[in-house]
């Protein structure tokens, strides 16, 4: 065993040299690694540093979040959790049903958390009632996204219904554009389908199918229609979709060569970047169908378990400055979300920004307010993948829709 | 071995004896723990209904069941099928002609060689983007061919169900096979040219000479290269990822795609450990012929 | 091995050579493709690549895009390019490689020279464990890393690097050493040399072009991972490849693609280095080593 006793001493001569961590530290675990929104965490560092807590930084960029997830199992396993992950949906569930995050209780009734954040998003954020996580923005995702100057060259006014946004479409394909941009990959064809879903059903049917997973849902007419319209969007996009980023799905509607794109609001960054502001040179209305309604996804810092007083400290510290008015504000001018509290002023927003904080609050409060289920939010990610698995092979033409719907019920069955 | 022998045991040769022993021991050591035992947990947590940690709970055959009804997963095997059958073939064979062209007292061989090899060296987090571009249609090789005036080509096989599989195996050719190609080099520069020019006083053909004594001689190579391959064939999973995402659909899914899936991304480690399982037996089916061959010819 | 002559002794006519140059400049062009999008797009300006100019030469050469992914663009929270990372990837790599390399040395000249009952089976062990799947030993790894106390570190990863190089690392010098003449070795026994003695004094001075090939392969292997990395390395200590994935993969941000393309070069830089200065003797230490089997 002379092997092992080596071992041991290799690893414990080795481990002194990695520095020892200092108390008053967050360590965070995110994956906004891109330009705009690395500098908009970058705000809430400094707000820390302002008050004494550094900023241990652990950006995992991949796959959605999914790579950072992996991270984390690694982490935690090895009895080395990060102070603060970011982290989506059901994700902050299963982490807290495992009893790994943090109580932050007793801050949330200090600053009236419950009174500001809306009831869909505290399903996420809390866990048997208590806090354990710190919710940072809300995504909604049935959005169009146009280029104004298309719309008036082809003299389509903005679609009111299912019907007409099929008419506007047909105009385009008519006058040889492409009607809709579209990046063939697995979570752009869910997003889609979240609005069609919304669309032919109605909130009560999202809720039946895409929460509730109730098989009659899913396997009804109303999903055979839901597929039904999915394969009318696959008649309006280019031949090339397949496996395209999402964002050069944006640049075709930002060059004027593509009409409308069905995507979150982060697609908003691509075309302020490009110089075009919301209103003149590009708009943005919810899905035809789906008005009245909103799905999204929200960005969360899950709070783990710390023991040392001096961590906790600064763990709660950093709960409190992400929910702080000025980091909401922040963070989401430059992420092109809306903040997950509704008491923030909209001035500084812009039109689509705003519209979409009214639209937020309106359908919170109507109970039109939904979880995405292409961004973890209506389901768990082993049915949410299942059903991806289902839609992206509709899309491509492997089923129709009847077998699409079929298909559905048993690769949820399996999922569960 | 070693001679333990003359006048009794003196303790120098007695620890001789014993240090090849003591020397190759941390290593085994190490083996049994990192990978073996790693084996026996995976082999157990495919028995278990662990989902985004691992638990203890025993569900029989639960997992192995379900796994053979997610359709992706007979998908991602008969892909596995495809890819490797054609990735091996075509990579030994252009990595066998590269080598017998550059065995040609080509000038420029330094500078040809390393232009064949330095694929190995990259990373696919950011080439699979550059494959992308140049595969798709609108803005890679089709719109460059019809641009120059070559009107009716077409080449849409990465946005094509069908052949979308087949574009994995050309990256995966163009990364592998000037490794490939490196291998049988050396193991021509190492054939004895005595042999050759013999053959040749005899009035053997070139093509006579490769096919009845060269080839013949490479056969370890051959062996080491099918090793190196099918390694990396089982283990592809940066390329899917960067080139296709799996898609179009599932259309690309391969058993290491499918394994990460399950295992992290839908928080179904029983099922991901049970498709871990079915590969390692896959491998090791592969594997254990080969290494029994060729260790016991060894002997 | 120095017997076999470098060249070969086959004879082709002028027409023939004609057609195998044209063959081998075609491939080279297949090889040279990918490599040439990458370069041609790292040094044009986004609004061009964005505009759908994807594969043509660019209209305004900028080398912005390089300075920004080596200093300045965001990795996470700091704007730090990939500089720190670099030597992050140095220090995690070099131990390793080292130690992995050194390890096998020992361990193919125990299984060539000092061959005991059983050591063949070991060796068909350690053989196998260079097919075994990264993705299922990342959580029974964390724990055990976690145990030692050096998860989240660069010695944990320097561990883990190694463990998976030792079975490669054998496998390379056993082959080599199984070709090296065995009566050196019993002449310097009788002549009074122990095990290491003849290892240092004989062995390791012709083992040069072996070493080249590990160095070579456990460089790059080790350079190029992202997953161990990912996993037991924590913010600071990051791999180049981390810093790399951070830059490249972010989902809902605008993707810089020609700073992209600049870091992944930058990212290869020692690889492709290494294959390029180092890859003569790769292929004169393949030849002695693992295709002689």
């Amino acid at each position: 065993m002379t092997v092992m006793k080596k071992l041991h001493m290799t690893a414990a001569v080795l481990a002194l040299s990695t520095t020892a961590v200092a108390a008053q530290e967050v360590e965070v675990l995110h994956w906004w690694t891109s330009g705009g929104e690395a500098a908009a965490v970058g705000t809430l560092r400094d707000t820390l540093a302002a008050g004494g807590i550094s900023w241990l930084d652990m950006p995992v960029a991949g796959g959605g979040g999914s790579d950072a997830m992996t991270v984390l199992r690694a982490r935690v396993t090895a009895g080395d959790a990060p102070t603060a992950v970011q982290m989506l949906g059901f994700s902050i569930q299963d982490w807290a049903a495992e009893g790994a995050l943090a109580n932050l209780d007793a801050l949330a009734a200090e600053q009236g958390w419950a009174a500001v954040v809306p009831a869909a998003l505290q399903r996420f954020s809390t866990y048997n009632g208590s806090w354990v996580a710190a919710p940072v923005n809300v995504h909604s995702t049935n959005w169009v996204w146009a280029n104004t100057a298309l719309m008036a060259e082809l003299g389509i006014s903005q679609p009111t219904s299912w019907e007409e946004f099929v008419a506007a479409m047909e105009t385009a394909k008519a006058a040889g554009k492409t009607a809709l941009a579209h990046g063939g990959q697995a979570w752009q064809e869910a997003t889609m389908f979240d609005s069609m879903v919304m669309g032919a059903g109605g909130p009560d049917f999202y809720q039946a199918a895409m929460v509730d997973l109730d098989p009659a849902a899913l396997g009804s007419d109303t999903m055979v229609e839901a597929f039904n319209r999915m394969a009318t969007l696959r008649g309006f996009v280019d031949d090339n979709f397949s496996g395209r980023d999402w964002n050069l799905a944006t640049a075709m509607v930002i060059s004027g060569d593509a009409l409308f794109q069905i995507m979150g609001d982060w697609a908003k960054g691509e075309f302020v970047n490009a110089g075009m502001t919301a209103g003149n040179e590009f708009t943005c209305f919810r899905v035809p169908g789906t008005e009245g309604t909103v799905t999204f996804n929200s960005d969360q810092f899950a709070m783990f378990n710390v023991t040392d007083p001096a961590a906790q400290q600064a763990q709660l510290a950093m709960a409190s400055a992400v929910l702080s008015p000025e980091f909401q504000v922040a963070f989401n001018l430059v992420k092109g979300s809306v903040p997950a509290r509704t008491d923030i002023p909209a001035d500084q927003f812009d039109m689509c920004g705003q519209m979409g904080m009214a639209q937020l609050a309106e359908a919170g409060a109507s109970g039109g307010l939904f979880g995405s289920m292409a961004h973890g939010h209506a389901n768990p990610p082993s049915v949410q993948n299942a059903m991806y698995d289902v839609i992206t092979a509709h899309f491509n033409g492997e089923y129709d829709a009847a077998t699409a719907a079929a298909e559905l019920v048993t690769a949820v069955e399996i999922a569960q | 071995m070693a001679a333990s022998t003359d006048t009794g045991v003196d303790l120098r040769t007695r620890l001789q004896t014993w240090l090849p022993k003591l020397v190759l021991a941390p290593s085994l050591a190490i083996m049994l723990v990192f990978v073996y035992g790693f084996i026996a947990f995976t082999i157990y947590l495919s028995f278990t209904d662990s989902r985004m940690l691992p638990s203890f709970g025993w569900v029989g055959w639960d997992n192995y069941d379900r796994l053979f009804r997610i359709r992706e997963w007979n998908t991602a095997l008969s892909n596995l099928a495809v890819f490797a059958v054609l990735y091996i073939g075509i990579s030994t064979l252009i990595g066998l002609t590269l080598a017998i062209l550059l065995d040609q007292k080509i000038r420029g061989e330094g500078v040809l060689r390393p232009i064949f090899l330095y694929p190995m060296a990259l990373s696919f987090i950011v080439t699979g983007t550059a494959w992308k571009w140049f595969l798709d249609p609108a803005i890679g090789l089709e719109n460059t061919m019809q641009l120059w005036g070559w009107d009716s080509f077409s080449f849409t096989w990465i946005k094509d169900r069908e052949m979308a599989i087949y574009t994995v195996v050309i990256a995966a050719v163009w990364q592998s096979s000037g490794f490939v190609m490196a291998m049988f080099l050396a193991g021509l520069r190492g054939i004895d040219n005595e042999i050759l020019k013999a053959a040749q006083i005899d009035g053997a053909s070139n093509w006579n000479l490769y096919r009845r004594i060269i080839l013949p001689q490479l056969r370890p190579a051959f062996l080491s290269a099918f090793v190196i391959l099918s390694h990396l064939a089982i283990k592809s999973y940066d390329l899917v990822i960067a080139l296709t995402g799996g898609g179009p659909g599932n259309a690309t899914a391969l058993p290491a795609t499918f394994m990460y899936s399950y295992t992290f991304t839908r928080n179904q480690m029983g099922i991901g450990a049970a498709s871990a399982v079915i590969m390692l037996m896959t491998i090791a089916a592969i594997m254990v012929p080969y290494l029994y061959a060729e260790l016991k010819e060894k002997k | 091995m120095a017997v076999a002559s470098p060249d070969t002794a086959i004879r082709t006519s002028r027409i023939t050579r004609v057609f195998i140059y044209l063959f081998l400049l075609l491939f080279a062009l297949f090889y040279l493709l990918p490599f040439g999008i990458m370069l041609v797009n790292s040094l044009k300006p986004l609004s061009e690549i964005t505009g759908g100019n994807m594969i043509a030469l660019p209209q305004d050469w900028t080398i912005a895009p390089w300075l920004s992914a080596w200093s300045t663009a965001q990795i996470g929270v700091e704007p730090t390019g990939l500089r720190p990372y670099f030597v992050n990837s140095l220090v995690m790599a070099i131990p390793a490689v080292v130690l992995s390399t050194m390890v096998g040395a020992l361990n193919g000249y125990v299984l060539t020279k000092w061959q005991f009952r059983g050591s063949t089976i070991i060796f068909g062990l350690l053989l196998f464990s260079c097919f075994i799947p990264f993705q299922i030993v990342l959580i029974p790894m964390a724990r055990i890393l976690g145990l030692l106390d050096i998860a989240g570190s660069t010695p944990g990863l320097i561990l883990v690097h190694f463990v998976y190089g030792i079975g490669f690392t054998t496998l390379y010098f056993r082959n080599y050493y199984a070709a090296f003449p065995t009566e050196l070795v019993r002449a310097a026994q009788i002549d009074g040399a122990g095990f290491f003695q003849i290892f240092w004094r004989i062995m390791l001075p012709s083992s040069g072009p072996i070493i080249a090939v590990s160095f070579i392969w456990q460089f790059t292997n080790i350079w190029n991972d992202f997953l161990f990395g990912a996993s037991f390395a924590s913010g600071g200590s990051a791999p180049m490849t981390v810093a790399l994935n951070n830059l490249v993969n972010s989902s809902t941000g605008v993707r810089e693609y020609n700073v992209h393309f600049a870091g992944a070069i930058m990212a290869a830089a020692p690889t492709l280095l290494v294959y390029i200065v180092a890859g003569r003797y790769f292929v004169r230490g393949l030849m002695a080593g693992s295709v002689k089997g």
